[in-house]
C-alpha cells in the first residue's frame, strides 16, 4: 500500500507545499521543529482542513478537490505525541475503543497479539493516570493498532519520553516495521530515531520537501541536514559475527570488521548501525598505532563546506556510504578531493547503544 | 403527614413541574451547551444572549412574553392548542415557565464542564473511527457528567422555586397551577395563613439544601471515579 500526499496550507509564518509518496515500510517526515511536519500529518488524518489536500491510499481517495473524508472514515491509526488516552476508561477499554468502529480493510492483529507484542498484559485494568509515560505510549500505540487501521500515523510518539523510555519503545516500532505489513508514516526531528527506524525519508525544511528517497541514501547525503550538522550520520548494515570476552561485539559490514560496545543481539542478527559524522576521523595514510578499533578504507565521493568551519565529507566504502564531519582546515591539509583514497577511523565507544537498532529496515 | 391537603397539593405540583421542566429541557440544554462550548457559527453571540435572557429580564417580563407567545389567543399558542398542547393556565405552562427560567443556569453549568473536556481527546476518538455523535456519547458525555448533573439539579431547584414568570403566565390556581412559592405567597395574603406558609417554607428550604447536597455528592463521586 502506498500513500500519496499533496498538501498545501498557508499559515501566517509558514507556507506548506509538499508532494510525496510513502511506500510500504516506515516513512519518516524528517525536519526541524516548525517545518510543518505535524500539519502534514494532521492533513493526512483529516484533522486539519488544509487549503489544498490531495491524499490517497493506493486508489482509495481520502481527500481531493471535491471530497473530504472526515477523520473517522479514513481508517488511519494516529499515535499522538501526548498519547491522549481516555481518562475515564481502563487500559483495556482504551485498547478496545476503536474496535466497534473498525471498517475492515486494515490490519487484523487481534487483541491478544497486540497485548503480547506491546507487553500490555499487566496494565490491562489500570487507569491511564496510573501509567508511566512509556506505558501510556505503548497503550496509545496498541489502541491505534486495534482499530484495524489501513495505515499508522505516528507523530513524534517518543518526543515526550526520556532517553530510557525511548529505548524501551523504539524496539516496538522496529518490530511493527519488520513483522507487520502496516505502512507507517512517522514524524521525527531526532536523527538517531530516524536512522534506526526509517526505510524511506521525506526530508522537510520550511514547509518544502528537500529530498525524499530510501533512508540510506538520504542519510548519506551531505547536503541534507534537517536536524543540523551535529546530527548528521550515515547508517551501515551489519551482521553480528562474534561476541568477544572483553565486552566487544564484532560485526561484519560488507566484509569489514566493526567493533562495537556489547550489543545484545544474537550472532547472525542483522543490525543498523548509525555512525555520527562528527565521530569519524579521516586519515590519508593507513592508520598505525592508534587506539580507535574501526578502520574503514574508502574513497571520497563528495564534499560539502558548511557556513562555519566544518566540512562534511561523503565516503564510499565496502561497508556502505559514510559521512565524516571534519574542519575545512583539515580537509585542506589532507588535500581531500573527490576520488581520494582515505581511511575512516571510528572509536568503538563513540557508538552509543541508541545508535544500534535491530532489523532489516 | 403534617402538611394540609392544599399544602401537599402545592408541594406535589411543584415537584411534578420541576421534574418535567428539567427532563424536557435537558437535551435542549445539552445541545445549546455543546454548541456554545465547541462550535463556532454565525449568530453564536445571539444564541448566547438568548439563552441568558431569562436570567437578566425581570421574571414578570418573561412570564408576560410567554403569555404573548403561548397564550390561547397568541398565534403559536393557538396553533399548538389545535394539537391539544395547551400551556396557558395549566400545570404544563408552569413547567414551561420554570424550564425557561432555569435554562440559563443549566446551560452555564453544562457549558463549563464541556469546555473542560480536552478537545484533543475528541480528535483521538475521531481517528479511532468514532463519528461525532459517538465521540459525544463516549467521550464528552462521560467526562462532563458531573457538570451535566450539577446543571440538571440546579435547574430542578430553580424550577421548584420559580415565582414571577409562573404567576404571570399561569396565575395561581390551587390544585392546578399553584406551586410551592405561589402557594406561600397566597397563604401570606390571607389572615391566619402564616403557619401554612411557614410549613411550606421549611419544605422549600429542605428541598433546596437536599438538591445542593445531592449535586455535590454526585460531582464528588463521579470525579473521584475518573481520577483513579
Amino acid at each position: 500500500m502506498t500513500l500519496f500526499v499533496h498538501v498545501k496550507h498557508r499559515y501566517e509564518s509558514l507556507s506548506i507545499d509538499v508532494v510525496f509518496e510513502a511506500p510500504p515500510g516506515l516513512t519518516v517526515l524528517f525536519g526541524p521543529s516548525g517545518c510543518g511536519k505535524t500539519s502534514i500529518m494532521r492533513a493526512v488524518a483529516g484533522l486539519l482542513r488544509s487549503d489544498r489536500a490531495e491524499i490517497s491510499l493506493d486508489d482509495h481517495v481520502l481527500s481531493d478537490g471535491r471530497r473530504f473524508l472526515p477523520p473517522h472514515k479514513r481508517g488511519l491509526g494516529y499515535v499522538f505525541q501526548d498519547h491522549r488516552l481516555f481518562p475515564h476508561m481502563s487500559v483495556l477499554q482504551n485498547l478496545r475503543y476503536g474496535q466497534r468502529f473498525a471498517q475492515g480493510g486494515g490490519i487484523e492483529l487481534g487483541e491478544e497479539r497486540v497485548i503480547e507484542l506491546l507487553g500490555l498484559g499487566p496494565l490491562r485494568d489500570r487507569r491511564p493516570v496510573a501509567l508511566s509515560g512509556g506505558e501510556a505510549a505503548r497503550v496509545a500505540l496498541g489502541r491505534a493498532l486495534l482499530a484495524r487501521p489501513r495505515m499508522l500515523l505516528a507523530d513524534e510518539p517518543l518526543a515526550s519520553l526520556d532517553a530510557a523510555r525511548k529505548a524501551e519503545i523504539l524496539p516496538y516500532f522496529e518490530r511493527l516495521r519488520d513483522e507487520l505489513d502496516v505502512p507507517i508514516l512517522y514524524v521525527s526531528h531526532s536523527a538517531a530515531e530516524v536512522a534506526r527506524l526509517a526505510t524511506t525519508i521525506v526530508a522537510l525544511s520550511q514547509g518544502r520537501v528537500v529530498k525524499t528517497g530510501a533512508a540510506r541514501d538520504v542519510l548519506a547525503d551531505p547536503n541534507i541536514t534537517p536536524a543540523g550538522p551535529r546530527a548528521v550520520g550515515a547508517v551501515l548494515d551489519a551482521q553480528v559475527r562474534t561476541h568477544h570476552s572483553d565486552g566487544l561485539t564484532e560485526l561484519d559490514a560488507g566484509g569489514i570488521a566493526l567493533f562495537l560496545p556489547n550489543v545484545s543481539a544474537p550472532v547472525g542478527a542483522m543490525l543498523r548501525v548509525r555512525i555520527a559524522a562528527q565521530d569519524v576521523i579521516l586519515s590519508t595514510d593507513a592508520p598505525g598505532a592508534i587506539s580507535a578499533l574501526n578502520h574503514i578504507p574508502g574513497q571520497v565521493k563528495s564534499m560539502r563546506a558548511g557556513s562555519g568551519p566544518g566540512t562534511i565529507v561523503a565516503l564510499d566504502t565496502a561497508a556502505g556510504a559514510l559521512l565524516a564531519r571534519i574542519t575545512a582546515r583539515s580537509a585542506k591539509a589532507l588535500d581531500l578531493q573527490e576520488g581520494r583514497a582515505v581511511w575512516a577511523i571510528v572509536k568503538t565507544v563513540s557508538v552509543a547503544p541508541d545508535d544500534v537498532g535491530g532489523g532489516r529496515g | 403527614m403534617w402538611l394540609a391537603p392544599a399544602e401537599w397539593a402545592a408541594v406535589a405540583l411543584s415537584v411534578q413541574v420541576a421534574f418535567w421542566a428539567t427532563l424536557v429541557s435537558l437535551p435542549l440544554g445539552l445541545l445549546a451547551a455543546y454548541a456554545l462550548a465547541r462550535w463556532s457559527f454565525p449568530g453564536k453571540q445571539w444564541l448566547n444572549a438568548l439563552v441568558h435572557l431569562p436570567l437578566i429580564l425581570p421574571p414578570v417580563v418573561t412570564g408576560y412574553l410567554l403569555l404573548l407567545t403561548f397564550g390561547l389567543r397568541a398565534p403559536l399558542g393557538g396553533f399548538l392548542a389545535e394539537f391539544g398542547i395547551v400551556f396557558a393556565f395549566r400545570w404544563t405552562g408552569a413547567a414551561l415557565a420554570a424550564a425557561v427560567m432555569a435554562f440559563p443556569l443549566m446551560v452555564r453549568a453544562m457549558r463549563l464542564s464541556i469546555q473542560a473536556v480536552d478537545p484533543k481527546l475528541e480528535e483521538a476518538a475521531a481517528t479511532l473511527g468514532a463519528s461525532r455523535i459517538w465521540v459525544f456519547l463516549t467521550v464528552v458525555l462521560p467526562l462532563s457528567l458531573p457538570g451535566i448533573l450539577t446543571g440538571a439539579i440546579l435547574a430542578f431547584a430553580k424550577a421548584m422555586g420559580e415565582f414571577g414568570a409562573t404567576i404571570t403566565f399561569v396565575s395561581n390556581i390551587p390544585g392546578q397551577t399553584q406551586t410551592l412559592p405561589t402557594a406561600i405567597y397566597a397563604f401570606l395574603q390571607v389572615p391566619g395563613g402564616e403557619s401554612s406558609a411557614l410549613r411550606l417554607v421549611i419544605v422549600s428550604v429542605l428541598v433546596s439544601i437536599g438538591a445542593l447536597l445531592l449535586s455535590e455528592f454526585l460531582a464528588h463521586r463521579l470525579t473521584g471515579r475518573n481520577a483513579t
